[in-house]
């Protein structure tokens, strides 16, 4: 038993795509606090993905992105993986730290400050979309300790992927552009409800 | 010229060229696994996700119990030879630290693709497994040999 994602109907596929708008809403909110300018979000695409077209659709399986890895608690359970471009990374340091900001080489080694840097900025986007998901459906949920990753795109998303193919043979990623000034940043957020736990979603927005 | 094959999860690609060359792009915890008969420079590779089968899945590649084995089948209908065969396995990283027991696929993967090999009888000439970076994978028909890529670091051949 369990819906798998390929399944939903649109008026599901509708309600995950405000779920997605919510969440990305608030992680543009989030973002302006932190950097302390007003940060715009594009409205996000939410897409049903074959797995095997995940990497190529975050830019490639060799792009050097970085992933941040949490699991849900409460009322639903599931992973959830918020991933951006190690580029797009770097644009909000930048904007955050100025001149102090790591190279592109310290990050990619997983320096103490860019880890950290890395991991408060994942924190905040991935636990934006989590508490949408909570307030839209009414659902208890908690999130556990980020846990980051510096690699290929491929390398970061497979673990997900694996558990994603257990059930089925799709994935969720909701793709959201955020806007400061000139720059444009793109993070990709993918939930992966554990079976029966995307119906008891569907049932607390009231679309099953 | 190279003939370059990229295979993707759960894929498979048997071949008996040698200017083919298999690729695998950012392998995490997944496991590639290249049979390879050197005398008549006949092989293949697979990219495994999931130690083992989960009733009603019905592609073997996806799951190391099986993939072995039909790997080993593939390899054998092209005409490579069971005494000149040779296995090398690259991946079965582990991307995030942490005590998820999501995070201990990889080396689980890697254990069960052993266990299988033993059980056929096929020698493992190469091991670049475990750690906590992705790899790129390239196996190239001609000579066997299994070049492997990590970001920052020099390519390595084994």
């Amino acid at each position: 038993m369990g819906i798998s994602f390929e399944k939903l109907n649109e008026i599901q596929l509708d309600a995950l795509r405000e779920v997605g708008n919510i969440g990305a809403g608030n992680a543009a909110t989030a973002l302006s606090n932190v950097v302390g300018k007003r940060v715009k979000m594009e409205v996000p695409l939410v897409k049903i993905l074959p797995l095997k077209d995940v990497p190529e659709w975050l830019g490639g399986p060799e792009k050097e992105v970085l992933g941040v890895y949490l699991t849900m608690s409460g009322a639903a359970t599931g992973h959830i993986l918020f991933v951006m471009s190690i580029d797009d990374a770097l644009k909000i340091m930048h904007i955050l730290l100025g001149d102090l900001t790591p190279s592109r080489e310290q990050v990619l080694e997983m320096d103490e400050i860019a880890r950290s840097a890395m991991e408060e900025i994942g924190n905040i986007l991935s636990s934006s979309y989590l508490s949408a998901l909570a307030d839209f459906t009414g659902l208890r949920l908690n999130h556990s300790v980020p846990s980051l990753a510096i690699d290929m795109a491929g390398a970061i998303v497979d673990v997900i992927l694996i558990e994603i193919s257990k059930r089925g043979d799709y994935a969720l990623l909701i793709e959201t552009e955020f806007l400061e000034e000139e720059n444009r940043i793109k993070g990709y957020f993918m939930l992966i409800p554990d079976t029966g736990s995307l119906e008891i979603i569907l049932q607390a927005i009231g679309v099953i | 010229m190279y003939n370059r094959v990229v295979i993707g999860m759960a894929e498979y690609w048997v071949s008996d060229n040698p200017e083919d060359v298999i690729c695998i792009l950012g392998l995490g915890s997944c496991v590639g696994l290249c049979l390879y008969d050197s005398g008549k420079k006949i092989g293949g590779m697979v990219h495994i996700l999931l130690p083992e089968s989960i009733p009603g899945q019905t592609n073997p590649f996806k799951f190391a119990d099986a993939a072995v084995p039909a790997l080993w089948e593939k390899v054998k209908n092209k005409g490579a030879s069971p005494h000149n065969i040779l296995a090398k396995i690259a991946g079965g990283a582990k991307m995030f630290s942490g005590t998820d027991s999501l995070f201990d696929i990889g080396k689980r993967n890697v254990e069960v693709v052993k266990a299988e090999l033993r059980k056929l009888n096929i020698p493992l000439r190469a091991d670049d497994t475990g750690g906590n970076r992705g790899r790129s994978i390239m196996f190239y028909l001609e000579d066997g040999r299994l070049e492997i890529k990590t970001i920052g670091q020099k390519p390595v051949v084994v």
